[in-house]
């Protein structure tokens, strides 16, 4: 909320006028008001291994995170830039391979990568998009300096909670949204669905658009019936598609009904029980078949994960560079590839000022943040180091801005991350929002819900006389 | 609309209205439980929910007799038993969750409050509040549901696949209600003693009562509480939303709206035929158990003509 200098952030000082009139227990009773609305609602996620009762809320904070037009105008460039240069990207690497040949980005990294999809090599997608649905992780570390901690474009979630976020807020506190411009994000869903219509196979003029869903024991339930709902399509799971002469169909009660695009919440390793993993009861079997013959588009598509993952993070700068021209706007945190003998040199001399995390690792696990770590801990990290050097990447501690969070003793800073949701079909466009993460406990940079992370609505001022939605 | 989608909605509305239904059924037995024992009526009161052997057997593993407080339990609270009211609520909850996107959020609201009330509801909570009020807020609730889906939903195929399972279950319960008591029906029986037609009477007056029934009896027969008339009023008389008539109709009419054509269709049809061309005389001397099963087993075959021709059974 502070600048460096340590004044108030233009973009909060209308905000902070009015939080400083709050009592806290007027706010938690706010707080508590927030919990039943999402409880009500059913705003939960699943946690697996528990019966009936396993349904949790993830903590949501009433104090929102505000960027104000210009720092949200850095970001939403940033996101659509990284997002086209990610879609070029495997575009190539499933066709021509220019980047390979170029030298720009090793062979063996995507190759030999597991989400790597020999199936889709040569396939055309409708628009020569893979990645409909994009999640980019920021930071802010300084006024005008972003960095992306991660890219999502396998079936990036959480976009359910920027939206419900918001309409909690606005039932919360009516009178803030009555005096401040907060960009709206409601539109979401209808660009989602413009998005997945832009991108039917060839030919179809009103296309069946359909959400498919692994169930509603997913930890994500919520979100694919919400964002179904919200769209106005079926959700589906793979019980309800069947393939037959070349396409896919939906049971319904007045008999089959093709489907021409699926946005999927499914993995890639889930969809096709004939291709990947026979056990799988979520898939369709032989939809592989109907996705070589473009008789379907799947959203995002098969092989994607290849452009997202942390070995691959370090060259989406020159992935930028090589298919737009450009110049990055949104940094990435320095990190060393312990694969590259001097970074592991570097990383191994200073693990104590580092994060070191797995090439494959999500959600948190699989890391340790140097500068919180006990000797020994650092001492067990070096040697899996040294056994695996391929598997790890290291970056500094970055100095993450802070955001007011209401906790037990009162209103206190704590580190946040943002995911802007980027589409791509129709045109590539962000909406002025996300997710915003906040890590609860004091100092604590892990901002994941499975760890103690929480949420807040994200308000993007617009500036004065502008609209920032466009058509 | 997704087969699976109408499948949900129909279950559904089936596990909401068995919810209300056995809280009806349940409020009538706990009030003939207070009333005076006289020659032993009492005796089998609770015993008589269990109609098969098996659920004799479910309960008695787990409780030591048929008494109010173990079997309102086993009814209303227990999650071992698939049909406890609290279990029927989540089933329900979960066939909403499944199919919320098709819902109105006021739907889900509703259901997804109810659950999160009974969820922790225990039988020290259920005596505090009082076994009349408790069933009584079960039936509220289902009201509520009801009025908020006529309320809310979009008329359409999910509306009409709603109302198809509401109308199955309620007709189903209505005629299992009867035929719960068909023993005590006698072909022309001497004149009854005094004191068996006064248990009658309370208990046919219990049955009416559960069943929202009791005052439309008086306003139309306008004469004393007789076996032939109730079973009459309760399975033939369109008027009465509860009796079986009303909802085959209404089965009927969603039906011929969603696939005239299809052998749900003639099979609803043909049931209803049944019941209008039906007179209580010809019921009563051929024998009211035999017409009542007859009757249930039409309406579960309807029930899986339905499953073929929409649902997910193919």
């Amino acid at each position: 909320m502070h600048a460096a200098d340590g004044d108030i952030r233009d973009a909060y000082r209308d905000y902070s006028a009015w939080l400083t009139d709050q009592s806290i227990d007027r706010l938690r009773q706010k707080h508590e008001q927030a919990d039943l609305l999402f409880r009500r609602l059913g705003i939960t996620f699943t946690v697996y291994g528990e019966d009936e009762g396993g349904e949790r809320l993830i903590p949501f904070d009433v104090i929102p995170r505000i960027l104000s037009a210009d720092e949200w105008s850095i970001l939403e460039r940033g996101a659509i830039q990284r997002v086209d240069a990610l879609n070029a990207f495997l575009h190539d690497i499933y066709h021509d391979q220019e980047i390979i040949r170029a030298g720009v980005v090793p062979a063996e990294l995507v190759m030999t990568n597991e989400a790597f999809q020999p199936q889709m090599l040569g396939l055309d997608m409708p628009k020569q998009v893979y990645a409909h649905v994009s999640g980019v992780d920021a930071v802010r570390v300084d006024d005008k300096t972003f960095y992306v901690l991660e890219d999502n474009v396998r079936t990036p979630s959480g976009v359910s909670y920027m939206l419900e976020n918001r309409e909690t807020m606005m039932r919360l506190f009516p009178d803030l949204f009555a005096q401040s411009v907060v960009a709206p994000v409601d539109r979401y869903p209808e660009y989602l669905l413009r998005s997945l219509q832009a991108v039917a196979p060839a030919g179809v003029d009103d296309p069946t658009v359909v959400l498919m869903t692994p169930g509603q024991y997913n930890s994500a339930y919520f979100e694919h019936a919400f964002l179904a709902m919200e769209m106005g399509i079926e959700l589906v799971e793979g019980r309800d598609l069947f393939v037959d002469s070349g396409s896919i169909f939906m049971r319904t009660t007045e008999g089959p009904k093709r489907v021409d695009v699926i946005y999927r919440r499914v993995d890639d390793g889930f969809l096709d029980p004939l291709a990947y993993n026979p056990d799988s009861a979520l898939g369709v079997p032989g939809i592989l078949s109907v996705v070589r013959s473009g008789r379907v588009t799947v959203c995002n598509a098969m092989g994607t994960g290849v452009a997202d993952d942390k070995a691959m993070y370090v060259y989406v700068p020159d992935m930028i560079r090589f298919y737009l021209g450009e110049e990055p706007v949104l940094q990435n945190v320095p990190t060393y590839s312990c694969r590259k003998p001097d970074d592991l040199k570097y990383v191994l001399d200073n693990i104590s000022e580092l994060v070191v995390k797995e090439v494959h690792g999500s959600g948190g696990y699989g890391m340790l943040v140097g500068p919180k770590a006990t000797k020994a801990q650092c001492d067990e990290f070096k040697k899996l180091l040294k056994a695996e050097p391929d598997n790890y990447i290291a970056q500094p501690t970055l100095a993450l801005s802070t955001c007011p969070t209401l906790v037990e003793e009162g209103i206190a800073p704590r580190h946040v991350d943002l995911r802007p949701y980027v589409l791509s079909g129709e045109k590539t466009r962000v909406m002025p929002g996300g997710l915003t993460r906040v890590a609860l406990k004091a100092g604590s940079l892990v901002v994941n819900s499975s760890q103690g992370g929480g949420t807040k609505d994200t308000w993007v001022l617009e500036a004065p006389g502008e609209i920032s939605e466009t058509d | 609309m997704l087969s699976s989608t109408a499948d949900n909605l129909f279950w559904m509305a089936r596990y909401m209205e068995r919810s209300e239904n056995t809280a009806r059924l349940l409020t009538g037995l706990y009030h003939m439980s207070l009333l005076p024992a006289r020659r032993g009526a009492q005796a089998g009161l609770w015993e008589g929910l269990f109609q098969s052997e098996d659920e004799r057997e479910a309960f008695l593993a787990k409780y030591d007799g048929f008494r109010t407080d173990p079997v309102l339990t086993y009814m209303v609270l227990d999650r071992d038993n698939p049909s406890s009211i609290r279990s029927c609520v989540w089933s329900a909850r979960e066939n909403v969750r499944a199919t919320r996107h098709v819902l109105t959020t006021d739907m889900w609201e509703t259901i997804n409050s109810t659950w999160l009330d009974i969820a922790h509801v225990t039988y020290g909570d259920m005596l505090d509040m009082g076994h009349h009020d408790f069933l009584e807020w079960i039936k509220v609730r289902s009201h509520l549901f009801r009025g908020v889906a006529h309320g809310t939903m979009r008329r359409g195929d999910a509306f009409e696949f709603w109302r198809m399972g509401v109308f199955i279950e309620r007709a189903e319960n209505t005629i299992r209600l009867l035929a719960a008591r068909a023993h005590t029906f006698k072909p022309s029986g001497p004149a009854q003693r005094a004191d068996t037609a006064t248990l009658d009477y309370y208990q046919w007056g219990t049955l009416l009562r559960s069943v929202n029934a009791y005052k439309a009896y008086r306003e139309i027969y306008k004469s004393q509480i007789d076996l032939r008339r109730v079973v009459e009023l309760l399975t033939l008389n369109p008027e009465i939303p509860r009796s079986v008539m009303a909802c085959v109709e209404e089965i009927y009419e969603i039906l011929e709206g969603l696939r005239p054509r299809s052998r749900s269709f003639e099979h609803a049809n043909d049931l209803l035929t049944r019941l209008q061309s039906a007179r209580i005389d010809r019921i009563y001397r051929t024998g009211m158990a035999r017409f009542l099963e007859d009757y249930r087993s039409g309406l579960h075959e309807l029930s899986l003509q339905i499953q073929k021709d929409f649902l997910m059974i193919q």
